[in-house]
């Protein structure tokens, strides 16, 4: 918060120069002139934003300044500002002055496409008063959201900002709120995507918390609720920005990010490749781009990838790239709660939502944070109209006090509750094991799967032969035959397949193609549920 | 010719065991081997028409089942050409192997043991479990492994079952290098000044090495194929060397007895193949050029050789003929020798196995017309003797084997080859040549970039010259056989696992050509078509080698890598013209991208306003130079200006092929595009090397101007494993302090020992692991102060 002042009184002593100049020709030309020549002034300073001294220092934190991250981000030529001449409306502690006044404050607003696609935007300009937020800061941004609503297109958010414009006192942070509300709103209605550019603090993280995915950029990025300073003076605690709230925290241990980028230019260019992959609302089905991957292609190398011993790891994203388009997949979390893997990907085009369990990361169990990875990114396939694939390798839920201290339970039902509530269609893929309560959890055929297979791997058990063993014939001398008949009697998909509960067993090589037909048929998918205000996911 | 087999399993069914036919298993090779070979003329489609007749003689009885105590390409091959044959084929496998190409491919399959060899491919008593189990009623060893293992073969004896390969005595004699040296003088072959005897510890070494005068080769006696050999040119390189290769020794070969002698600067490999019989019978066949090698494992050979001449070709044949009558030889086999550039030449070893590379034997059929192809799965003569008849040359065969044979007539073409009935197909083949066959050995091995000055034949710095063996998972793999000539031997498949434990090969590529520009044109093609992802590979190496004027002339010797690459293999250094093109084809793939990316089904509910840029402004980085480029396109053809000068790219532009065949200003030009990323990274392999580009549009390099640097980190001072494999030693303990250089420990992975070595000097801060760890790549080793 500091530094947002510190950046105010800047860039108002670089304004003072120019509004003299602009005083001294005003009154030489006629009315006409005049407003022409105040737009015309207005237009060339809102396009430099907190001024040129400014901008350089942006450009030297290697950063981009507001406008340059649009032009990056949208089609050229597509960007439709709203709001330029909108400025700040405080009159305290002089922030009233003509030199503290920017066109367009804080914030550059409007909408644009990206490959063609309709996006509403706002970039948050640190160059002015440190990109703080103002109360016509946040009416900016509500108003661009408000729209989006209304039209159906999605919400792209680039935050550059210091925070409250604490000369504004109550107004920002009812300008805060402003926006919260505007995001609980659009939730499920519109794809809101938010990307970290620069810092974000205080109340202010909360806007991307609650939108539906946070990207942030390596090393030039923040996120915390309370700076280094305040965590040392509250706690007594050492700790850098970078560890506190940098792109690496939230991407490995908080969970709060999606995903972090090496700078802007990068952080961007992938904003624009991630937006192909989203449909632009809930009234929309999941985009169909071209493709040159032939559906009914097979994938051989599918058929020897899972290892004949059940204790020996693979890796799941193999499987994921191996099936879909061109191996493209675009992992979302990749290195947060990494022994679930999800992402979005394309099948003949059109894009999926792909959730699998990585046996190479504690043996792929489901624990706490995976769990609510898991459920977060299938309720949004969800709300979005993205078919789901799930492939399924789980030994079940991960045992042991600090799992169930830290309420597995209820983290656990989240991923249940999310699969069972979805409504697209559901194409699962049993690779290999499938134990216990986290078969039922992985997207199974009792949870309304529309189809689901298993792989001539599959095991779908209640437990482990070892341990199902020690518990059916407790006190029995020959455990290993007793073993032998556990194995030979479920660490098979026969069970599950002969009650119906997998729809077929297949061969690996041909999972591609039989997904690819299945979406085909399933894109009509129609499910009625009784109607409620909303449900309640325990939270 | 499909025919022919026809008649084969119904004799198999009757179960009568007669002569063992070579021709049989010959000829399914043969058809394999030049399936792919094109017929140039009508006149030479004449010349095989004339000659076309059987490939064996179905009378002939074959073995009902065999078991092949082998793995991967080879076993593939031996159980393909059983196949055709009708003979029921058992693998050995371990356990990693268990889903392996052939274990799949043969009926039976036996899991012998874990994945380390001395568990399972090497281990004797769960073979002969096998054999028992399945009632094999022969082996066929293969190369390698147990394939000149005399104990192997006495067991086999022992129970009456046959080994398909030499005699235990040629095995044993030539099996050895001390024994087989011994031999050789006595045979008056020309050998190399050493030690005629078994060294027992590095300080005898040293005093020998001095005796002998350095440089020093110091080798297992079992040993072969490069495993467990080093060259020393001073004192301390002796002791190093010794401790490296005996402990190599001991884990390939379990022997660790060591030899010494003088090693031969800048020579060429140069080896002959010979074949003998039962009665005395000896003949040679033309000589191959392995010079180029790595590590003393030959990475590309030739045959013929261009730069022996018809009387040192026929001396050496001879020597090799004596060498094989002086041991009683009586089957296929090969004697290696060191050809200096006076043309002396030095007897090497003899490998009693078939051969080592199968493939070669396809070289015999194109250039010295011989065909012995077949002998790889023939039963050899000892089972004859089994039977009571005794293997024999046809009286053809001795005229060839009497004179020995000398270098064939070069023929113009290819022909498809033909066996007469009732002859021993060697001098059927005569009239079949075809020249300039080189065979590459494709491994996976990611050092070969920066590692082939330290190529293991430049000494001076032993400590930084090993190759990593690359390791992982083929997630696609796509062999070039769809070119005309080109063959590719190979065990796996897409999906397979190139697993720590075992030879890190991929594939064995020929072609095949009327003449060796042909021949070395089509290899070009078939490395440029070759699709190979997942684990990293030589191809760029190999490509480059080819195409390397010395190379082209036929200036070559084992020194060869480290002469021509002093500072390390870089890649191909691309002229200006083929930067143009690569620039080119690098934006229009780039531009092909992003206007596929605008593509959508249309969407009713929302119109698509697609951009409309008639020009794409690009700025492309390769090698860290910025390149200004211009595209545009109409349909799937690119006009593209490069730094000023104009090209046109045209292709089809799929995007999910794994090859993609662009044509630019006319020139054909096959491009893998390996990986792609938002960012404007782009990976593309170009002429067998891959290229990293990063790829912007103007707005975003202009604008990328003001992105910071990132650090990277310090990496002198933390040792990590390159690779995995297990820890065999760890020379320091903390607190030690270290030159830069020192070994810090030893890891060995692809049966291959490699030493780790402190990047600074220093002091030891920690160590993170201790012999017998298994450790996987990026681990921690050894932090540094």
């Amino acid at each position: 918060m500091a530094a947002a002042l510190r950046v105010a009184a800047a860039g108002a002593r670089l304004g003072v120069l120019a509004s003299g100049l602009r005083a001294a020709t005003r009154g030489l030309c006629s009315q006409a002139t005049s407003v022409n020549e105040r737009i015309e002034n207005k237009r060339r300073n809102a396009l430099l934003g907190g001024g040129q001294r400014r901008i350089d220092a942006q450009h030297k934190r290697g950063k981009l300044t507001a406008r340059e991250r649009i032009s990056l981000l949208l089609d050229p030529g597509s960007f439709v500002e709203s709001d330029m001449f909108v400025e700040h409306r405080c009159a305290d502690f002089g922030m009233a002055a003509d030199k503290n006044k920017f066109p367009g404050d804080s914030v550059v607003t409007g909408r644009g496409r990206i490959n063609g696609r309709l996006v509403y935007i706002f970039s948050q300009d640190f160059t002015v008063f440190g990109g703080s937020l103002s109360g016509a800061h946040a009416q900016k941004i509500c108003k661009i959201m408000d729209q989006a609503i209304t039209v159906g297109a999605p919400v792209i958010g680039l935050n550059d900002s210091g925070g409250a414009r604490i000369q504004e006192g109550v107004e920002s942070l009812a300008g805060y709120a402003d926006i919260f509300l505007r995001n609980v709103t659009a939730s499920g209605v519109i794809p809101q995507i938010s990307l970290i550019m620069g810092p974000c603090a205080g109340g202010a993280v909360y806007s991307p918390a609650l939108t539906d995915f946070t990207f942030m950029v390596k090393d030039t990025s923040y996120l915390f609720i309370t700076g280094p300073d305040v965590v040392k003076s509250v706690t007594n605690e050492d700790v850098t920005q970078e560890e506190l709230g940098g792109a690496k925290t939230h991407t490995t241990m908080s969970g709060v990010a999606h995903r972090a980028f090496e700078n802007d230019v990068d952080a961007l260019c992938n904003l624009r490749d991630f937006f192909n992959y989203l449909p632009l609302s809930n009234q929309d089905s999941a985009p169909v781009r071209e493709c040159h991957d032939p559906s009914d292609r097979l994938v051989p190398e599918l058929d020897t990838i899972v290892p004949l011993e059940s204790t020996k790891a693979y890796n799941m994203v193999d499987i994921i790239h191996s099936v879909v388009d061109e191996r493209e997949f675009f992992e979302i979390m990749p290195n947060y709660a990494k022994n679930i893997i999800v992402g979005f990907a394309r099948m003949n085009g059109r894009t999926v939502g792909i959730v699998g369990n990585q046996p190479k990361v504690a043996s792929g169990c489901l624990d706490i944070n995976s769990s609510v990875k898991g459920a977060r990114f299938v309720r949004f396939c969800d709300a979005f109209n993205i078919p789901l694939i799930t492939f399924v390798d789980v030994p079940g839920f991960l045992p042991g006090t600090a799992q169930e201290y830290g309420g597995i339970i209820r983290h656990g039902a989240k991923l249940l509750y999310a699969f069972a509530e979805a409504t697209v269609p559901k194409v699962t893929v049993i690779t290999r094991k499938a134990y216990g309560g986290a078969y039922d959890v992985m997207s199974s055929k009792h949870l309304c799967g529309d189809t689901n297979y298993a792989w001539p791997t599959a095991e779908i058990a209640v437990m482990g032969a070892k341990g199902a063993v020690e518990i059916i014939f407790k006190g029995h001398e020959n455990v290993e035959a007793a073993q032998a008949e556990y194995i030979e009697k479920f660490a098979n998909p026969f069970p599950a397949a002969v009650r119906g509960f997998v729809d077929d067993i297949i061969q690996p090589s041909s999972t591609r193609a039989r997904i690819c037909c299945d979406l085909d048929v399933l894109a009509s998918k129609k499910v009625q549920r009784p109607w409620r205000k909303h449900a309640n996911i325990p939270l | 010719m499909a025919g022919l087999w026809v008649g084969t399993a119904a004799l198999v069914a009757a179960g009568r065991r007669g002569r063992w036919p070579p021709q049989q298993l010959m000829l399914s090779s043969v058809l394999r081997t030049l399936k792919h070979v094109p017929h140039y003329s009508r006149q030479h489609l004449m010349v095989s028409r004339n000659l076309g007749s059987v490939g064996y003689d179905p009378n002939e009885k074959t073995f009902d089942k065999i078991l092949i105590a082998n793995r991967g390409e080879i076993a593939c091959r031996v159980i393909k050409t059983c196949k055709k044959m009708g003979i029921k084929t058992v693998a050995i496998h371990s356990d990693v192997d268990a889903s392996s190409v052939h274990v799949k491919m043969a009926d039976e399959a036996v899991c012998v043991g874990p994945a380390p060899t001395s568990k399972s491919y090497l281990n004797v008593d769960a073979i002969m479990e096998a054999i028992k189990k399945t009632r094999a009623q022969a082996v066929h060893p293969g190369y390698g492994f147990l394939s000149e293992n005399k104990e192997f073969a006495r067991c086999l004896a022992a129970e009456d079952v046959i080994f398909i390969g030499p005699d235990t005595h040629a095995i044993q004699a030539m099996g050895d290098k001390i024994e087989s040296k011994l031999l050789a003088k006595k045979a008056e072959v020309n050998t190399i000044p050493g030690f005629d005897g078994v060294v027992k510890d590095a300080e005898e070494a040293v005093r020998i090495a001095r005796e002998i005068g350095y440089p020093v080769m110091i080798k297992a006696s079992a040993g072969g194929g490069g495993k467990g050999m080093r060259i020393a040119w001073d004192d301390e390189e002796t002791r190093d060397g010794f401790r490296l290769s005996s402990q190599e020794a001991a884990s390939s070969f379990g022997d660790d007895r060591l030899l010494i002698e003088k090693f031969i600067d800048n020579p060429r490999h140069i080896e002959i193949q010979v074949l003998g019989d039962k009665h005395g019978n000896a003949l040679w066949l033309n000589e191959r050029e392995c010079s180029i090698q790595r590590r003393n494992q030959k990475v590309v050979e030739e045959a013929p050789s261009i730069f022996l001449d018809a009387e040192t070709r026929r001396a050496m044949g001879e020597q090799a003929v004596a060498l094989a009558r002086a041991v009683k030889y009586s089957s296929a086999g090969t004697v290696e020798f060191l050809v200096d550039s006076k043309k002396n030449f030095y007897f090497l070893e003899m490998n009693t196995r078939l051969q080592v590379t199968t493939t070669m034997h396809t070289k015999k059929v194109t250039t010295s017309g011989a065909l012995i192809v077949g002998s790889v799965t023939v039963p050899s003569p000892k089972q004859r003797q089994h039977t009571g008849r005794g293997w024999q040359m046809s009286p053809k065969q001795r005229q060839h084997a009497g004179r020995g044979t000398s270098p064939a007539p070069v023929l113009s073409d290819c022909t498809e080859p033909k066996a007469e009935a009732d002859d021993f197909p060697v001098t059927q083949l005569l009239i079949l040549k075809v020249l300039g066959i080189i065979r590459f050995n494709l491994t996976c091995a990611d050092l070969y970039f920066k590692d082939c000055a330290s190529f293991p034949l430049n000494f001076q710095d032993p400590y930084k010259s090993f190759g990593l063996p690359s390791i992982g998972r083929l997630s696609q793999y796509q062999e070039p056989l769809h070119l005309p000539g080109v063959r590719v031997d190979s065990g796996i498949q897409p999906g397979s696992d190139i697993s720590i434990y075992y030879d890190p090969m991929i594939s064995k590529l020929i072609t095949y050509g009327c003449d060796r520009t042909e021949a070395l044109e089509r290899m070009a093609d078939a490395l440029d078509n070759y699709v190979i992802r997942g684990v990293t590979h030589n191809i760029a190496l190999l490509r480059e080698v080819i195409i390397n004027s010395r190379f082209v002339k036929g200036d070559i010797s084992t020194k060869f890598l480290s002469d021509v690459y002093p500072d390390g293999f870089k890649g191909h250094m691309l002229t200006k013209s083929e930067k143009n093109q690569l620039l080119a084809i690098a934006s229009s793939l780039f531009v092909a991208f992003q206007l596929r990316a605008q593509h959508f089904q249309e969407n009713s509910r929302m119109p698509i306003i697609k951009p409309d840029i008639a020009n794409w402004e690009l700025s492309i980085k390769l090698h860290d130079k910025v390149h200004t480029v211009v595209a545009s396109n109409s349909g799937s053809a690119f006009l593209v200006e490069v730094d000023g000068s104009k090209l046109n790219v045209t292709s089809t532009w799929n995007l999910a092929l794994p090859l993609l065949s662009v044509s630019v200003d006319g020139t054909q030009r096959t491009v893998q595009c390996l990986s792609r990323e938002a960012g404007g990274n782009m990976s593309i392999q170009f002429l067998g090397t891959v290229y990293k580009v990063n790829i912007l549009t103007k707005l975003a390099a202009e604008l990328n101007k003001f992105m910071l640097e990132k650090v990277t980190e310090d990496t002198s001072s933390v040792l990590r494993s390159p690779m995995p494999g297990v820890v065999v030693a760890v020379s320091v303990k903390p607190g030690d302090t270290v030159a830069e250089g020192q070994e810090i420990c030893v890891i060995e992975a692809m049966k291959m020992q490699n030493s780790m070595t402190a990047g600074k000097t220093g002091t030891v801060k920690s160590v993170h692991c201790q012999a017998g760890d298994t450790v996987g790549e990026g681990d921690l080793l050894v932090e540094l102060e």
